[in-house]
């Protein structure tokens, strides 16, 4: 049982990134009817973005400490990052500790403002374009920030640790019942599975109950009518796109401390995330969310030392296999719709 | 001739005459000149051309024709190169029987993977054959490495069994003792031409299966294709039943895929599992829309491209930088210097992406389109009265996903 319940933890990180991830995908297949391949670079963004404000943040000038020594007795240079100078050396800890976290607030505006300009300037020519060449236009652009992350970052992946009280792991057993060191459980992944349960709430939630997402549902039910209707649908779906970069961004802001960022993360995420959306159902919001955390679990069960001496090399392909029977089975996958990607 | 029209037969002559003058045609700069770098008559870079020609001839008998997209061509290239180390291993070092071995393997394989995925169409479709070929990869990587080395990579040891080698068999790559890397250098002045044994055999496979290629696009059987991109639906309310036609042109397209995997191990005698990692088949598909998908000459020419840029641009780095600018004042060398470095040497991927972002933006129909704007400017006639090209088919992978 307490077995079970680690497979299930564990394959909740790598879930909740594939149902974040799929989230937006599907957000903007289901607007804008458009097939991006360039979400997994924007989820890529969004980590080096925590990489690039840890950068900020730790910016640093050389002072000579009177109180330190060093060998020779002459006073110690240290290296002291500005933010110590500027609020003292206890709030410029807690930055340079929390950076991931604060990066949230940064790669949103952000993430928003790629998300939208890359719509106005380039997506929104090929709405009626065909998937392939939408495909391959996303696909170049992907390349495109890829190769700009790896001008800038290089190509080595880059530690960005977690906030010290998230570091190390706790017993979750203890929690729920079992024995002591049944079920251990790093925080990070805890906080991270907590972070994607907000944030897809949240996602969910502004579709659901505002104005706008009303709006936004009944374009994506038939934008033609709500464009008759006199509601500028373009506008709503060009912020929605943004969002769906925003989710991506912040997604991968958080994914950080589980994996160190390079400049190619996004496109090991993306082939896994297009397969999730398909096994959700193309267009289904729900289903991306179930998906994903579905195909997270269901690989980290197939990962076990148990299943893996009985069906050899099963962690390789779980996910793969899985999608191949439900196409077949289910053709709109777990809950898609009629009528979406059909002839 | 051969079955073809007048006007065929003089571009498959055509077509002949380029890829056996390759060697000359491509190697316009005298080796003295500081533009020998831009040069792509060496023996690597001309094999790859004609290789990965075959390979987008091959998809694009799928996707040009009938608009399906596969993401998961690379797994037959896998099978093919891994079939000729095979045959390497257990025969001899004749590229013959493993090549014959690849392209039935890879058929068989294709016949397998197209006749579950091509039960989908559209998005689903590309999923499926990109789901068929990842986990061949990590098969390959995992619970296949006795068949496939893993990691390491395929490759012929001394213990192998070697059946057919006799005692003054040739430890390298050959057809019947014609060695694969042998060339010959051809200094004429200041040029050096070099004609390789090797891009000779991958040319003459590359005529050959250009000219079924092109009987293909002429026959009904190709007619049948472009009718299911244009329109299924209709083609399956006059009764034509058109999985057969699909899974038929899936087969041929996969063969392609596994005889140009077969060349690239009969030119070096290598097989390593990234072959087939889907990268490998998105560069295939890169290389027939930036071409353009559905014309003959276009994934020829777009493998090319492709190629050639990967090799050249890949190879300029700071240094020839400065000699190109060392002419000019320090502060603008430095600045162009600054400016252009990015995209060159390991930054080649960078002009690689923006180029196609911009070819799909401007040119959905690649270079052949561009070559017929460009000759249709010259001609002052409208490119609609032009009867040369193909009639433009509307989109077909897509479906309105707009909501219609």
């Amino acid at each position: 049982m307490d077995a079970i319940i680690l497979q299930v933890l564990n394959g909740l990180d790598k879930g909740s990134a594939y149902a974040l991830i799929a989230l937006g995908l599907t957000l903007i297949f289901g607007t804008l009817g458009v097939v991006n391949f360039a979400h997994g670079a924007l989820f890529m963004l969004g980590a080096f973005c925590a990489v690039t404000l840890q950068r900020l943040l730790t910016l640093s000038f050389e002072q000579i400490d009177p109180t330190q020594k060093d060998f020779l007795g002459n006073p110690l240079k240290v290296q002291v990052p500005y933010v110590d100078s500027w609020f003292g050396p206890d709030v410029g800890a807690f930055l340079i500790d929390w950076s991931v976290p604060i990066a949230i607030l940064f790669a949103i505006p952000i993430m928003l403002i790629i998300g939208v300009v890359m719509e106005r300037g380039l997506i929104k020519h090929f709405y009626r374009r065909p998937h392939a060449e939408q495909i391959l236009v996303t696909f170049g652009l992907a390349i495109v920030m890829q190769e700009i992350v790896r001008l800038f970052f290089g190509a080595n992946p880059i530690q960005t640790g977690a906030p010290g009280v998230f570091t190390g792991s706790f017993d979750f057993g203890v929690l729920i019942g079992f024995g002591p060191n049944a079920i251990i459980y790093p925080y990070w992944r805890m906080v991270y599975f907590l972070f994607a349960v907000v944030v897809i709430g949240a996602v969910f939630a502004f579709l659901q109950f505002t104005t706008f997402g009303m709006v936004v549902r009944a374009g994506m039910a038939d934008r033609e009518t709500v464009g008759l209707l006199g509601i500028n649908i373009d506008r709503r779906f060009t912020i929605m796109f943004g969002i769906a970069a925003a989710v991506a961004g912040i997604a991968g802001v958080m994914y950080t401390p589980i994996l160190a960022p390079n400049y190619h993360m996004g496109m090991d995420f993306l082939v896994l995330s297009f397969v999730v959306v398909v096994v959700g159902g193309m267009g289904s919001l729900p289903g991306a969310v179930l998906a994903g955390f579905l195909l997270g679990i269901l690989q980290s069960f197939a990962s076990m030392n148990e299943v893996k001496s009985m069906i050899p090399g099963i962690d390789q392909v779980i996910i793969y296999l899985v999608a191949i029977i439900i196409l077949l089975t289910r053709p709109r996958g777990l809950m898609g719709r009629k009528g979406v990607m059909e002839e | 001739m051969l079955g073809l029209s007048a006007k065929d037969t003089g571009f498959l002559l055509f077509v002949t005459f380029l890829t056996l003058a390759t060697p000359i045609l491509l190697q316009p700069f005298p080796e003295t000149s500081s533009l020998a770098q831009f040069n792509a008559g060496y023996p690597d870079l001309m094999q790859r051309f004609a290789i990965y020609g075959i390979f987008a001839i091959g998809f694009n008998i799928l996707f040009g024709l009938t608009g399906y997209l596969s993401f998961g061509h690379a797994a037959f290239l896998g099978v093919g190169s891994y079939s000729v180390v095979w045959m390497y291993k257990l025969l001899s070092f004749n590229v013959l029987p493993g090549l014959i071995l690849a392209i039935v393997l890879s058929g068989v394989f294709a016949l397998l993977i197209g006749y579950v995925s091509l039960r989908r169409s559209g998005i689903y479709f590309s999923i499926l054959t990109l789901a068929f070929a990842q986990m061949s990869y990590n098969l390959a990587y995992s619970v296949f490495t006795p068949l496939t080395n893993g990691e390491t990579g395929l490759q012929v040891y001394t213990s192998d069994p070697q059946i057919l080698m006799g005692e003054g068999s040739t430890q390298v790559p050959n057809l019947f003792g014609l060695v694969m890397q042998d060339s010959i250098k051809l200094p004429v002045g200041d040029w050096l031409f070099t004609f390789n044994v090797g891009y000779y055999f991958t040319a003459v496979i590359a005529i050959f299966v250009f000219y079924i290629s092109l009987r293909i696009f002429r026959s009904p059987f190709g007619l049948i294709l472009r009718a299911i991109k244009t329109n299924r639906t209709r083609l399956s309310y006059a009764g034509i039943n058109t999985r057969p036609y699909m899974l038929a042109a899936f087969v041929i397209s996969g063969m392609y895929a596994g005889l140009a995997g077969g060349l690239l191990a009969a030119m070096d005698p290598l097989a390593g599992a990234e072959r087939m990692q889907w990268t490998a088949s998105g560069e295939v598909v890169l290389m027939t829309i930036l071409g353009g998908a559905g014309t003959l000459m276009g994934p020829v020419l777009g493998a090319g491209f492709i190629k050639y840029f990967e090799n050249i641009f890949s190879k300029i780095n700071e240094s020839v930088l400065h000699d190109w600018f060392g002419a000019l004042p320090e502060p603008v060398r430095d600045f162009l210097i600054a400016i252009v470095s990015p995209f060159v040497g390991d930054g080649w991927q960078l002009t690689l992406g923006l180029l196609f972002v911009l070819v799909v933006v401007f040119l959905p129909g690649g270079i052949m389109e561009g070559a017929r704007r460009i000759g249709s400017i010259f001609r002052r006639k409208p490119a609609a009265a032009e009867p040369a090209k193909l009639p433009e088919t509307p989109p077909a992978v897509a479906g309105d996903p707009a909501g219609e």
